[in-house]
């Protein structure tokens, strides 16, 4: 076996193949599936690194494929959607999946997707001691948070939310992840606090915490860290 | 210059008549006795009828043995008979629902005015024929000339009969066909006396009573003038659609004055026929007046019963209340041209009349150029009803109370005797009386004025505790006390049921006030329905449930139903649905379906029967026919409201299914071009890259760049007009939850970062702007088109500001560009569906705005565009804030 990593495209749609295969075809080994059954087969056959599943399949939908596949293989799963299927998103995160585009993508951002899930995949807990991105510098151990070499002084919640988005760096993390992790299981429903913390850090973090580089915003899902390489 | 206008109403009448086209033709076989020989001219009739190839069905056969008919009848298909059992013995009868079911063109029915046995549908055998004939199927049936109601009375009179089993003249003068079968009553008799009518035991018999030569003569003159009445009516009705020579008079109107009394059916039947004779409208009215309510039950139900004939028999009526029956009655009778007043003879003795004056007397007095007709009361045809003034449920009670009555005064007058004066006494029995009077009725006041003046002379005139009187002028005393008392009790008695009867109509009418003033403004056919069922309930008590016609399906749905449910048992539901068919009331109470629980009523508007109104009432609450009509005005209120709502759902509809049209077209056009132009782009270059790839790498990457704008620009297109169709056709379902402002805008520039390009984005926002409760993605979305907005309206130099800022209770957000002005008039048409400032400027298809009103519009905001001091638009979106944002004052948890 060569070093390249595999992927598996599960999509029905015979033109969305076409064209992935056409943009991955370059770094990865790839194979399809073209069922909810063929991709749970897939996964177990041919251990894939990483699984580009659609939400919308003939047999079953993804969110049903991503809970079964959780179930026994820690495969990473992005989850390709539509637009307005916001909360079908959320659930398949929250089910297991470790990110998901909208489509229409560029192919560029599916490419960065893949990359940060499979670096997630092989370090689970992060970046090492210290995570850098566009002079965004956070150490682990120091505690120390510093934006172009300039320290920057973070209360504890607002550095235990930097962290989680941390050790998740390039995915996307839901709203009720961030709340659960952060605050405890029982702010779940909290929005506000997650809003207004998630301000004070940009205006912290950010040059312009409108148009933010470091924390965006996943429309109607939750939040990522960017990470530019 | 001669007049030829055609009257209306005769008009009217006719175009009635061929409306009627749809509905069967009905033929009367009408004879002045049994044995002339109806059924058999019938029969023969409807054999030559076959014989033309008509489907002629026998309905049911009056089962007389006569061989003559029974062989005419022989060869005809014949329907089978019901047959009701009824306490042992059992019945035949016409069965209707198969004669429905079977459906032929003609049925003949033998005998009109047959009763039905209970338990069948009607209880008369012409409301089955009545139903027949809506079915749409040809009737002939028969029929004795003294079974027509108006003519019940002159029968009567001649025979000493009183026939029971009537039929309203309406059916026979509204029949298309009548032929008179008619024999000399020399030849019928003999007829009899062959045993070719009733079997011998019964010849003598009927020789003697009915069939007297005397009698068949003056009945065949009857017969012969209904007929001839008839023909003189064709021939006015042909005349006057011929715009004849006839001059055009002024219909006769009569109206006949109802009293509680059993001569009132006579009255009425009466006036009918005067009112044929003259060929005038009938119009039958009672007053409820305060004075009525001494009357008794039976009274008052023959005055409702009366009412009902007249209905029966065509006429309009009309229930007035009021104290003042002459001048009620004169007023109306202006009010509607009544030429002619009839009213009853009175029966009380003169005496009486002198102290309280007759309304017939008063009538003529006052009614001016009205005639008045007097008819008097002449034979009884129905047993004199008794006169019961009182309940007398609670007489021991009262009875008592009078006794006790006269016990205190009594003892009050010894207290006060020889302190004051015997004259003070009598006022002190006065004042009982009074009490009694106000709190019984006048016949225990009369009691008390007796029992006073007794106790009087027994204990306080000399010789006391005797009867006997030493001083003559104490008789005047007693005579005076009496008078007086009496009096009172008579004045107190009527005061007390005049405010009675008063307050019982001024509670009826502010219910119907109540009813007409919510149903003006209430749009749901529901709110209607259960408004109307609890004042229904509050005046009549009982349970009321409102059936209304889906008009979708057709059924009866309950809005709302009764608490029991009773009109869902499937009787009931079946009786429901009859008086929604044919518009006409039935249930208890009434002559059709009497065995049912409820009282149905249809609720009959301008397009037909909308609905039924279900009642079950407590027993004899209907009796009288002032609330009757109550009823059917409450019924008339709902149906006009429930109408009044389908007709507002109907315009509604419209106007909606013409709005879709045009968008439909709008979209089509749009569609084809604004679709069509970025497709032929990407089909274009991507054809050209596919065929000479390579070569030119410049032009290649100038092509896939077209390719990836357009499709971008194509994509964006499809969102808005999904986005569009989402919010149209379901009330979109919102996420709300609290946003930051900064955030939902960060996110919309991140996603029009390609579009913007190199303008300039100006944010101000202040660092205590408070979160906003919305919903993010339907939020972003307005930000996003916004943006898009001004990204096509300007090119680069332009700059975007966008600002907020609070202004309490509002947070007002402006999105500005230096772009071009709009027009005057522009700033509002550019929130309309399709609309663009310029055909040429590519991107969407103008429906960005109005998706934007439409969402912050849905959050309870505003969004408006004005023009900016110099060149540019700005959009300003108003949100009301949120007054208590989520406190953040404890910190959930334990810092580590």
């Amino acid at each position: 076996m060569n070093d390249l990593k595999t992927i598996l495209i599960v999509d029905d749609e015979l033109a969305i193949r076409r064209f992935l295969r056409a943009s991955l075809s370059d770094g990865f080994s790839l194979f399809e599936a073209e069922t909810g059954a063929q991709a749970i087969q897939g996964v177990a056959r041919q251990n894939p690194d990483l699984m580009l599943l659609d939400l919308g399949l003939p047999d079953m939908d993804g969110l049903e494929v991503t809970r079964q596949v959780r179930e026994w293989s820690l495969v990473p799963i992005i989850i390709l959607s539509a637009r307005g299927q916001e909360q079908d998103k959320i659930l398949a995160l929250d089910a297991g999946a470790d990110d998901y585009l909208t489509k229409p993508f560029a192919i560029g951002e599916l490419q960065a997707r893949i990359r940060a899930a499979l670096r997630h995949a092989k370090a689970p807990q992060g970046t090492g001691a210290i995570f850098s991105s566009q002079g965004l510098e956070v150490d682990h151990v120091a505690r120390r948070v510093t934006v172009r070499g300039t320290e920057i002084k973070l209360t504890p919640i607002e550095y235990r939310l930097l962290s989680e988005l941390v050790r998740h760096a390039g995915l996307v993390l839901t709203h009720r992840h961030l709340l659960t992790h952060v605050w405890g299981p029982e702010y779940a429903d909290e929005m506000h606090y997650l809003r207004v913390y998630m301000g004070q850090l940009r205006h912290k973090l950010e040059t312009e915490p409108a148009r933010p580089q470091h924390l965006i915003t996943e429309p109607g899902v939750g939040y990522r860290l960017r990470v530019v390489e | 210059m001669a007049d030829f206008r055609p009257d209306p109403e005769a008009l009217l009448a006719q175009l009635k008549g061929e409306e009627r086209s749809a509905r069967g033709r009905l033929k009367v076989y009408l004879g002045m006795a049994a044995g002339v020989g109806k059924t058999y001219a019938m029969l023969s009739a409807a054999r030559e009828c076959r014989k033309r190839g008509i489907d002629v069905v026998l309905g049911y056969l009056e089962p007389h043995g006569r061989a003559e008919t029974e062989a005419m009848a022989e060869g005809l298909e014949t329907l089978p008979e019901r047959v009701v059992g009824h306490r042992n013995i059992t019945m035949k009868e016409f069965d209707l629902d198969a004669a429905l079911l079977r459906k032929p063109t003609l049925i003949l029915v033998d005998e009109l005015a047959h009763s039905n046995a209970m338990g069948s549908r009607h209880r008369k055998r012409w409301q089955d024929i009545e139903e027949l004939l809506q079915a749409g199927i040809d009737v002939h049936t028969t029929i004795n000339v003294q079974h027509i109601e108006s003519l019940r009375d002159t029968v009567a009179k001649i025979t000493g009969v009183v026939v029971g089993e009537t039929v309203p003249d309406a059916l026979i003068t509204g029949a298309d066909e009548v032929e008179l079968v008619d024999i000399p009553p020399e030849e019928l008799i003999q007829r009899l006396q062959e045993g070719k009518i009733y079997e011998a035991s019964k010849v003598q018999q009927a020789l003697e009573r009915f069939f007297r030569k005397g009698n068949l003569l003056a009945l065949r003159k009857l017969a012969l003038r209904q007929t001839t009445e008839r023909v003189d009516q064709q021939v006015r009705t042909f005349r006057s659609t011929q715009r004849g020579s006839e001059p055009w008079r002024t219909a006769e109107r009569i109206m006949v004055g109802i009293a509680p009394s059993p001569l009132s059916a006579r009255l009425v039947r009466e006036s009918r026929r005067l009112a044929n004779s003259l060929h005038a409208e009938l119009l039958a009215v009672w007053v409820d007046a305060p004075r009525a309510a001494g009357i008794s039950e039976q009274d008052r139900k023959a005055a409702q019963d009366a009412l009902e004939l007249a209905e029966e028999l065509g006429a309009e009526t009309i229930v007035l209340a009021g104290s003042d029956i002459v001048g009620q009655v004169l007023s109306l009778a202006r009010d509607r041209n009544v030429t002619t007043i009839v009213v009853g003879k009175p029966v009380r003795s003169r005496w009486l009349e002198l102290v309280s004056g007759s309304v017939a007397d008063e009538l003529i007095r006052a009614s001016g150029d009205i005639n008045i007709h007097v008819i008097s009361g002449g034979v009884e045809t129905g047993p004199r009803s008794k006169i019961q003034r009182e309940t007398p449920t609670a007489t021991w009670k009262s009875y008592g109370m009078v006794v006790l009555m006269g016990g205190l005064c009594t003892l009050i007058g010894l207290g006060m005797q020889g302190r004051f004066d015997l004259a003070n006494i009598v006022m002190i029995y006065l004042l009982g009386v009074t009490l009694i009077a106000f709190h019984f009725g006048q016949r225990e006041a009369a009691l008390a004025s007796l029992l006073s003046v007794g106790l009087f002379d027994f204990c306080f005139v000399n010789p006391r505790w005797s009867f006997a009187v030493s001083d003559v002028q104490f008789l005047v005393t007693f005579g005076v006390m009496l008078l007086v008392s009496l009096l009172i009790s008579s004045l107190t008695s009527r005061l007390k049921s005049q405010a009675t009867s008063l307050s019982l109509r001024e509670r009826r009418t502010a219910a119907l006030y109540d009813l007409s003033k919510k149903m003006s403004r209430t749009r749901s056919r529901r709110e209607i329905g259960e408004f109307a069922a609890m004042k229904i309930q509050e005046v009549f008590g009982g349970e009321v449930a409102v059936l209304v016609r889906s008009r979708k399906s057709g059924d009866l749905f309950g809005a709302p139903e009764s608490k029991s449910g009773f009109e869902r048992e499937p009787n009931e539901r079946g009786v429901a649905k009859w008086v929604l068919e044919h518009s006409t009331r039935a249930g208890t109470e009434t002559d059709t379906l009497p065995g049912s629980a409820g009282l149905y009523l249809p609720l009959v508007a301008e397009t037909g029967c909308v609905g039924v109104l279900a009642l079950r009432p407590v027993t004899g609450q209907l009796d009288d026919a002032g609330r009757m009509h109550l009823l059917e005005t409450f019924a008339n209120q709902l149906a006009v409201a429930i109408e009044r709502t389908n007709m507002a759902k109907d315009s509604h509809d419209a106007s909606l299914s013409v709005e879709t049209e045009r968008l439909r077209s709008t979209l089509l056009s749009s569609v084809s071009h604004d679709l069509r132009t970025p497709l032929a782009v990407i089909v274009g270059a991507a054809e050209t890259l596919k065929e000479t790839m390579g070569p030119n790498p410049v032009r290649d990457r100038e092509l896939a760049i077209s390719i990836h704008t357009e499709a971008d620009h194509l994509n964006r297109l499809v969102r808005n007009l999904l986005d569009m169709t989402r919010l149209e056709t379901q009330p979109v379902s919102m996420h709300r939850d609290w946003h930051s402002l900064e955030e939902l805008i960060g996110s919309a520039l991140s996603r029009t970062e390609v579009l913007i390009g190199e303008r300039s984005v100006h944010l101000d926002f202040p660092a205590d702007l408070p979160l906003v409760f919305v919903d993010g993605l339907l939020f972003e979305q307005v930000f996003v088109n916004l943006l898009e907005n001004a990204a096509k309206y300007s090119s680069p130099p332009n700059q975007i500001w966008i600002q907020a800022s609070t202004h309490a209770p509002l947070l007002r957000i402006t999105f500005a560009n230096d772009g071009p002005s709009l027009l005057a008039g522009e700033e509002e048409r550019i929130f309309g569906k399709f609309q663009r400032l310029s055909a040429n400027i590519g991107g969407g298809c103008g429906l960005g705005l109005a998706i934007c009103r439409a969402i912050v519009e849905s959050h309870g905001g505003i969004i408006y565009a004005e023009n900016r001091l110099g060149s540019g638009v700005q959009f300003i979106l108003e949100l009301p804030l949120m007054v208590i944002a989520p406190s953040m004052a404890t910190r959930p948890i334990a810092n580590e």
